[in-house]
């Protein structure tokens, strides 16, 4: 298995560790994940998310490779401006979702998930030969966790030497943190306000006790799922995949098809064109202590076929209640209206709503 | 019934069965609710009941996990720990105590032989 360079202290904090990927990451501390999701929302959260990978793109065409590999306008990136995008395959299926972070016009660092590391890594370097481009993997060598929540800014702008507080969202500098060298990013996956801190992999113990000292809890990934199922972001292996096409899932703000032509464009078109099969909806089960999970089936009124599918679903700290997310037909995507969601052999209520179940950020400042 | 009458087992699905006269007391083990996490939602049968050994009862679900929960002997449902409705995180908390599950009447000893002590069991755990 692979350790962040947090992995003690994890266990120190006596979390229960769970194999992720290839990784063994904390599910959760000892208060438990509903507790954690809690002080995420009220307070400051604090995450090791180090197992991400992150490759360098440099040199001359490293934007037209970038370009051709996203699904968002990396040319309206100026240094200092990160943005959220889509790696698609050739038949227009995710390969991946990342974050392009543009720290000059011919340097950037792209951030992937951990699970798509490897596969990204090629297809970067697959396409990379027609370009001129030098790739790293910077993995290794970069920690990067998380502070979220409501006190996430005013907590790491006191421990930065250089003031942060008023970086806009998807912006990001470099200064020192608790006087380590960190990439400071207005940007987050838990639906607050908050940073991500990149620094050099044996830093992070320095920042983790220093943002815990200032009272951020940390949290594990079981409350991470929970907080970006509420605030209805997509996670790789659930809500995207190789095989189904992004559209419908409310990421028309990430996908610029009339930017220069890019991987997987021709099958967005024509989807488009075609208008849309399915969309990303939110359901919320009519009974308490009802969770939907992944794979169950959604039901229209007097229909044996199901009309979509639950592709995550959780309990909800934050709302009291299940929640789920789910894709089903387009004509069915409409709020109040009800279906059934089979649950482990039982017949469900549920109401269908607008994403996502938790607005705790400006969406205006999404952009 | 005296507390020095009491024994406990345990199964190989980390159920503890505490066995008090012809009454018995069923839960999960430390581990089991290490394992789920935050539990949300305890499902438990009605009282009257008649389990047979190794018959599903109910399903205890965490925020991230569903699990079945199996009769470590043959028994009837006396009660079901109705603080758990409001209160399943009892599970989690006192999961040898307070977050028993069911309360039972034993109607046969067949299979206790075949459950856990406490050693036995703690050495199952290591080797997980």
């Amino acid at each position: 298995m692979l350790h962040t360079s947090l992995y003690h202290v994890h266990k120190e904090l006596g979390a229960k560790m769970i194999s992720f990927g290839d990784w063994e990451m904390p599910r959760d501390y000892s208060t438990g994940t509903a507790s954690e999701v809690k002080s995420c929302r009220t307070g400051s959260g604090l995450f090791d998310v180090s197992h991400m990978g992150e490759f360098r793109v440099c040199g001359s065409e490293a934007l037209d490779l970038v370009q051709q590999l996203t699904t968002n306008d990396a040319s309206r990136l100026t240094p200092g401006k990160a943005q959220y995008s889509l790696l698609l395959n050739e038949e227009g299926g995710v390969k991946d979702d990342v974050i392009v972070y543009c720290d000059s016009v011919d340097d950037f660092l792209i951030v992937v998930n951990a699970g798509c590391k490897d596969k990204d890594w090629d297809w970067f370097n697959l396409h990379a030969k027609a370009f001129r481009v030098r790739l790293t993997d910077e993995s290794s060598a970069t920690s990067l966790v998380a502070i979220q929540g409501p006190d996430a800014v005013s907590i790491v702008e006191s421990m930065a030497d250089a003031s942060v507080k008023s970086l806009k969202r998807f912006h990001f500098s470099t200064t020192m943190v608790a006087g380590v060298p960190c990439t400071v990013s207005r940007t987050g996956y838990t639906g607050e306000d908050g940073f991500e801190l990149f620094c050099c992999w044996e830093d992070a113990l320095t920042i983790w006790y220093r943002l815990i000292e200032k009272g951020a809890v940390p949290c594990g990934l079981a409350a991470r799922d929970v907080l970006r199922q509420e605030a209805a972001y997509p996670l790789y292996g659930h809500e995207l995949n190789e095989h189904e096409s992004p559209l419908g899932l409310g990421l028309g703000w990430a996908i610029k098809s009339s930017k220069v032509d890019f991987i997987g464009r021709d099958d967005l078109v024509k989807r488009s064109q075609d208008g849309l099969r399915e969309r990303l909806v939110g359901l919320i089960p009519t009974i308490p202590n009802a969770i939907p999970r992944e794979g169950h089936l959604d039901f229209a009124d007097g229909r044996d076929e199901p009309i979509g599918r639950v592709t995550s679903g959780t309990l909800s700290p934050t709302i009291g209640s299940g929640i789920a997310l789910a894709r089903i037909g387009a004509g069915f995507a409409e709020p109040g209206l009800e279906l059934s969601i089979a649950i482990r052999g039982r017949v469900v209520t549920a109401i269908v709503r607008d994403l996502p179940f938790y607005r705790g950020l400006d969406e205006a400042s999404k952009k | 019934m005296p507390e020095t009458s009491e024994q406990l087992y345990f199964t190989n699905s980390h159920e503890w069965l505490k066995v008090s006269g012809e009454f018995a007391f069923v839960g999960i083990t430390q581990h089991a609710q290490e394992e789920l996490g935050d539990v949300a939602f305890v499902q438990l049968p009605e009282p009257g009941r008649v389990l047979q050994s190794g018959e599903t009862f109910g399903e205890i679900e965490s925020i991230k996990a569903v699990s079945e929960l199996y009769a470590p002997v043959k028994g009837e449902v006396i009660e079901a720990n109705e603080k758990l409705l409001t209160a399943p995180e009892l599970v989690n908390n006192d999961p040898l105590g307070e977050g028993w599950l069911i309360k039972i009447r034993v109607l046969s000893l067949d299979g206790l032989d075949q459950l856990l002590s406490g050693s036995e069991y703690d050495s199952l755990v290591k080797e997980l």
